[in-house]
This record gives structure tokens, sequence and C-alpha cells, in this order.
């Protein structure tokens, strides 16, 4: 019977992370339907990104309000998450506060005392997030994508976060013992009163229903987290481990077409006897790219890893002047169609069962691609390395070499240059006309 | 104008067994189109006045292929590229410089995997070195005292993280560098980039080289500088558009100094 409790909790341990744990299988397979790409170069500036972006959160303070806010509820997130090892200990073997048992009282209280501040301002900052969202309502919240799941989803998290901030300034407010210490209550002190004139034993009972469903929440919101952009809380380090280390204005180049185009320019060959067109046909690669398997592992990754914080549309100059682009429905198109694919795998026992869609047209249309400048401001903006511009041009190339979609205007330009090697249809021969004008 | 401009082909180099010292990639914009073909002359007044032994491409010159790649056509851009390195390489150019920035990215970034490695230099950055090293003196107080605000383009700026060389250059005006809300790497595109410069604009409640119109605009100047000639012809319709045209001037970097210096 002393038992019950600790084996509960082991269970509620085991569901949980077992839970998640499937989740993130499911999330690497997803993952592993793109096209594998070569990221093993320059490991050391690799890990410098992860340093600086990743957990120094560079990029966030190009925004110092947001910025700001948004690193005290990280550092107060991975701060308070020190007690949850103590919860565990504790659930597990029946203790009550392990750390007071191998720290001194007063190192004890040090650590208790920081979550407990921590736990105020992640509350305050939580509440100001809800404010910018909800009555200030920010441009960049307010976009057409946002509505719907993404819209409940950022508040839902604000919500969880309040109620374990709570939880746990409760648990620390009822725990008589804790409080008798009086050491690291620095802010629980103020809320104890509020629950006087009850009895040890209600007391003991409030204090014990805060601390299972602390545990409880905190495991809830691990498995949230992957129907959640919050999942970037995870895979933000291993994105930007990947992200790009080029200039941002290198595209790359397709070897599948460099090997094409080094056939056709064999000297023993007419490079104009063969045009580009004629070729595609006899080679069965796909060129660009019209759903999610066409994609790379990477930008896959960076779906998943997406914020939904809109710093890129609130960038783009397209998005700006109210087309329909905006790189951040980009990532989420990715990453629900991704999720679609996935979905259709499960149900067919592994086999992905063609269901007459794709995230080109069903998803992403050809307006929206056609409207980028590829002036790479989402890219930079972008506080996790996620590249949407990659997505755009690969889509681009699938309209254009595969399906010859191109607006009319862009087929003129591409045959001029073509023809006469400029993108307006002027002779080769007057290109130095200028010289003697 | 009555000067001459002194401009040797590559061809002609070879005829005479010599090297150039860089080489000058016009681009097509440079060639044909009228406004550019001024920056194009304005850069060769500056080369000639420093005594630059450079040379051009001529008839020879084809599009890099850049704007090909942005619309997402990878096989003209590799066709046009592998041509044009095929080119370089036969005259053994090392150094190339140009006024476009979309032909520096690309020469830049985008050949050297298709075999064409050189050391590519964006024309402020080469007027930069031009100053530094003595080889052209610039003064004259034809800006002195005016407002300019500089208009980053993407392709040099945010792609390249060139934001200093076309400022530094823009010193030698004497004139006032005021900054626009968002410049350097928040620096709002032209609306020129990625092949929009030979279509209409999608559907959308504003065209984008008025809103960075705007922004200049802002800054209450009496120039606004550019580094590219396609956002020279964006912010010159946005110029326009505005009914500005009488105070405003919208001048690449190149013609700036090339007036400061009476080249
Ligand atoms: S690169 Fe394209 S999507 Fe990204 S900000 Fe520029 S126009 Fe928008
Ligand atoms: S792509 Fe990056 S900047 Fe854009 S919404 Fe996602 S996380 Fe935010």
């Amino acid at each position: 019977m002393t038992y019950l409790p600790n084996i509960l909790f082991a269970i509620t341990l085991i569901i949980g992370i077992g839970y998640f744990t499937k989740n993130v299988k499911k999330l690497i397979r997803n993952i592993k339907l793109g096209h594998d790409v070569d990221a093993s170069n320059n490991k050391s500036q690799r890990w410098k990104n992860v340093i600086n972006i990743a957990l120094g959160q560079s990029k966030m303070v190009r925004r110092p309000i947001s910025g700001l806010l948004h690193v005290v509820v990280y550092v107060g997130f991975i701060i308070i998450n020190i007690e949850v090892l103590e919860i565990i200990i504790d659930g597990l073997f029946g203790t009550h506060r392990i750390g007071l048992k191998v720290l001194p009282v007063s190192v004890y209280g040090f650590l208790i005392g920081t979550f407990e501040i921590l736990a105020c301002l992640v509350l305050i900052t939580v509440i100001v997030f809800w404010i910018r969202r909800n009555v200030l309502k920010l441009a960049r919240f307010m976009k057409s994508e946002m509505t719907g799941w993404p819209k409940t989803d950022g508040n839902l998290i604000l919500y969880f976060e309040v109620v374990l901030m709570t939880l746990f300034l409760v648990m620390n407010a009822t725990d008589v013992e804790f409080q008798s210490l009086n050491t690291g209550n620095v802010i629980s002190q103020y809320i104890a009163p509020w629950f006087s004139g009850l009895t040890e034993g209600t007391l003991h009972i409030i204090e014990r229903g805060a601390w299972w469903l602390h545990i409880i929440g905190i495991l809830i919101f691990l498995n949230y987290l992957y129907f959640s952009k919050h999942l970037h809380i995870i895979l933000a380090f291993p994105n930007v481990y990947f992200g790009g280390l080029n200039p941002q204005g290198q595209f790359n180049n397709l070897d599948a077409v460099t090997k094409e185009v080094k056939l056709m320019m064999d000297p023993d060959a007419d490079p104009f006897a063969a045009p580009a067109e004629g070729a595609e046909d006899d080679i069965p690669a796909k060129f660009g790219a019209s759903d999610v398997q066409d994609l790379s592992q990477i930008q896959l990754l960076n779906a998943y890893t997406c914020t939904e914080c809109g710093r890129c549309t609130s960038a783009c100059p397209a998005n700006l002047t109210g087309k329909k682009l905006s790189p951040r429905k980009i990532m989420m198109d990715t990453r629900d169609r991704l999720e679609e694919v996935g979905k259709n795998i499960d149900a067919n026992n592994g086999e992905f069962k063609d269901d007459g869609k794709q995230l080109l047209g069903d998803y992403i249309t050809a307006e929206e691609l056609w409207a980028c400048t590829t002036c790479n401001a989402c890219v930079e903006e972008c506080p996790v390395s996620i590249n949407p511009l990659s997505i755009i041009l690969d889509m681009r190339r699938y309209l254009v070499m595969e399906q010859s979609a191109a607006p009319s205007e862009l087929n003129n330009m591409m045959s001029n240059i073509e023809n006469n090697g400029a993108p307006w249809p002027y002779n080769q021969m007057d290109r130095l006309n200028w010289k003697d004008e | 104008m009555s000067e001459t401009l002194k401009v040797k082909t590559m061809a002609e180099f070879m005829a005479e067994g010599k090297q150039p010292e860089i080489l000058f990639w016009v681009g097509s914009a440079g060639s044909y189109d009228d406004r550019a073909k001024k920056i194009t002359k304005a850069f060769v007044k500056i080369l000639n006045a420093a005594n630059v032994d450079f040379a051009v491409l001529g008839q020879e010159e084809s599009s890099t292929g850049d704007i090909a790649k942005r619309a997402g056509n990878e096989f003209l851009f590799q066709m046009q590229a592998v041509m044009n390195i095929e080119l370089l390489n036969g005259y053994e150019i090392k150094k190339i410089v140009t006024c476009d920035p979309h032909s520096y990215n690309c020469i830049k970034n985008e050949y050297p995997s298709l075999g064409g490695s050189y050391q590519v230099f964006h024309h402020t950055q080469y007027i930069k070195d031009l100053i530094a090293s003595g080889r052209l003196k610039v003064s004259g107080d034809t800006y002195k005292g005016k407002r300019i605000t500089f208009h980053d383009p993407c392709y040099l700026g945010r792609a390249n993280n060139e934001y200093n060389a076309p400022r530094e250059v823009l010193q030698n005006t004497k004139a006032n560098l005021v900054e626009m809300k968002r410049h350097k790497s928040t620096a709002l595109c032209c609306g020129a980039g990625g092949a929009q410069m030979f279509k209409e604009p999608e559907k959308g409640d504003k065209d984008i080289n008025i809103l960075r119109t705007e922004d200049a605009l802002e800054t209450n100047p009496n120039i606004i500088a550019t580094g590219c000639p396609y956002c020279n012809t964006m912010m010159t319709d946005g110029i326009k558009a505005k009914e500005k045209e009488a105070e405003i001037e919208v001048l690449d970097i190149a013609e700036l100094i090339a007036n400061t210096g009476n080249l």
C-alpha cells in the first residue's frame, strides 16, 4: 500500500515518456522522407552557431522587446526544469525534497529561491505575451495563416506556462515544512498566508495535489510539443546546427543538371544541337520540388522547427505590400503536408498511398511562389536559421523545369537569354555599343 | 560628353599578348539599359582616372544566368555559367569587377562549383580599394552638405554581408549620409530581385518599389544612392510615381564619385 504512489508515479512517467518517444520516432521517420544532404563540413562553425544562435539566442534580440521577453521565459523554463529532477527522484523513491538531504540548507534555499523568482518573472512575461497576441494584436500574429489551430496553439502554450508556474509556487507555499525552514521561499512566503486557517492535513493534500499536477502537467506539455510550434524548444538546436553556412545569396547548383549540361557541352557535340528541353526527357530525376518528398531533410527539419513567430513574414517585401506570399506560411504548409503524408504512411502499413494531393497547388500556390523577390529578408530574420527561400526556389524549379509553367513574361525573358545572351531581345553584337554612345 | 572613354576588350588584350589587371563584367543591364549604361560609363571614367588597365568582354559577354536561376531555370543558368566559365578560363581571368550585385553574387558564389573561381569585386568595393591605395583621388564639393540616403542592394548586403564599402565610398562625396529606418541587414528589397524585374507583380495593395521609395522619402534626401542598376530603375520609378523627380535624384555610387571627382 505504501508503495502505491511510487508505482503510480513510475507508470505515469513511463506512459508520458513512452508516448513522447513514439512521436519522436515518427518525427525522425517523416524527416527522413526528404533526400539526404551532406552537412558534415565545418563542424566548428556549426557548433559555434548552436551556441550563439540557439543557446545564446543572438538573433532574437534583433527585436529587443520580444527578444528580451523570450529570453526570460527561455531561461526560466530551462532552470526551473532542474526542479523536475528532484520531483522525479522524490516520486520514484518516495522521498520528500531529496535536495534538502543532499545539499546544505542554504544552497537548497538559494536554488529554490532562484526558481521562485524565475517562475514569477515567467508568469509576468507570459501575461505580456498574451496581451501582445490578444489585446495589442501585433500585426505579425494576425496574418491569415494564424487562424485556427496555430492561433489556439500560441495561446494554449501561454496558459500551460501559467498553470505550471502557479502550481510550482502553490506547491511551495503549502509545504508547511518548507515554509518553516524560511529559506528559499522568497515568493511563496507571500502566497502562504492565502492558505492560512486551513488545517495541516488540508494543506498537505493541496501540496500533494499541486505536486502531482505539476509533474503530470510537465509530461502533458512534453507530449503536446509534437503537435505544436513549441517543438522548436528541442529542434532549434539541430536545426541551427544544420543551418546554412554559405553566403545567403548563394543558391545551390543542382548536380543532376550539372551532369546534363556537362554532357551537352561536350566538345564533340554541338552545344546548340541539344536544347535543354529535349535533354530533360531522358533523365529520370525530378527537377525541383512539388511535394515534401522532393525536399531535403534539412528543409523538412526546418518545417518542424518553425516557431510561427512571423518575423520572416513581417520583413517580407511581398507580404508587406499585400501579396499572398508569406514565408511563415511556406514553412507551416510544408509541415502540415509532411504530417499528412506521415499519417498516410501510418494508415497504410508503412507505405505511402497516393492521395492525389501535393504540397504544390494543394497547399502552396504558384501565385505565392512567383511573388518572391529572393531578397533573403526572411532568412536573415529567422531566429532559428530556417530558410523558407530555398523551398520557394525548389518549387519554382519544378514549375519551370518540369511543367514549363512560368509566367509568360518570364518565358520571354528566358528565351531571350537563350537566344541572345541577355534578358532583353537585343543583339549580342551590340553589347559594347555603350562605349561610343 | 566630349571626353573619350578608354575601353579595351579582352580580345584586344590577347592580340597584344597582354593580360589586363582586372576584367570589368558589364552585365546585361549595364550593356543595354539606357539608364544603366550611364552607370557603366561613370565607372569606366573612374577606372580611367585611376589608370586601371582593365578589359571588357564586349560581344563575347553573355548573361550570367543569374536571373534564369532565380526564376527556377537551373538548366539555362548552368548552360550560361558553363559557357561563360569556359570563356573566362580561356582568357585566364583572375579578377573580376562588376556594377551589378546580381552578377557579383552569381560569379563569386555560384560559379566556383561549376569550375570558375575568380576574385570578384562589387564596384563599390573596388572603388574603396582604389581610394585607399591612393590610385583614385576624389575631391570636390559637388555634393557637399547634401543629404544622401543609401539603399542597400539585397545581393550585396544580406546576400554577401557587404554593408560598409558603399558607405565608406560615399564619405568621399562630403555629403551627409542619412540612413533609412530599414537599412543594412533589415533593408527592404526594391522589388526587382528574383526575376520580378521582368514580370508584372502579383496582386497586392502596393508595389514594392513604392514602399521602398517611401522609406527613402522619410529621410528627406536630396539624393538616393544605389549600387545596382535594377535598384536604380526601381527607385527612379518610385520617385517618379511620387512626383518628386524635380527635387530628388537617384544616382549610382559610381556616378556620385565620378561627379564628385569631376572625372
Ligand atoms: S526571399 Fe522571398 S519570401 Fe523571403 S522575404 Fe524575400 S520576398 Fe519574402
Ligand atoms: S521561418 Fe523562422 S522567422 Fe519565420 S515564422 Fe518560422 S521561426 Fe519565425
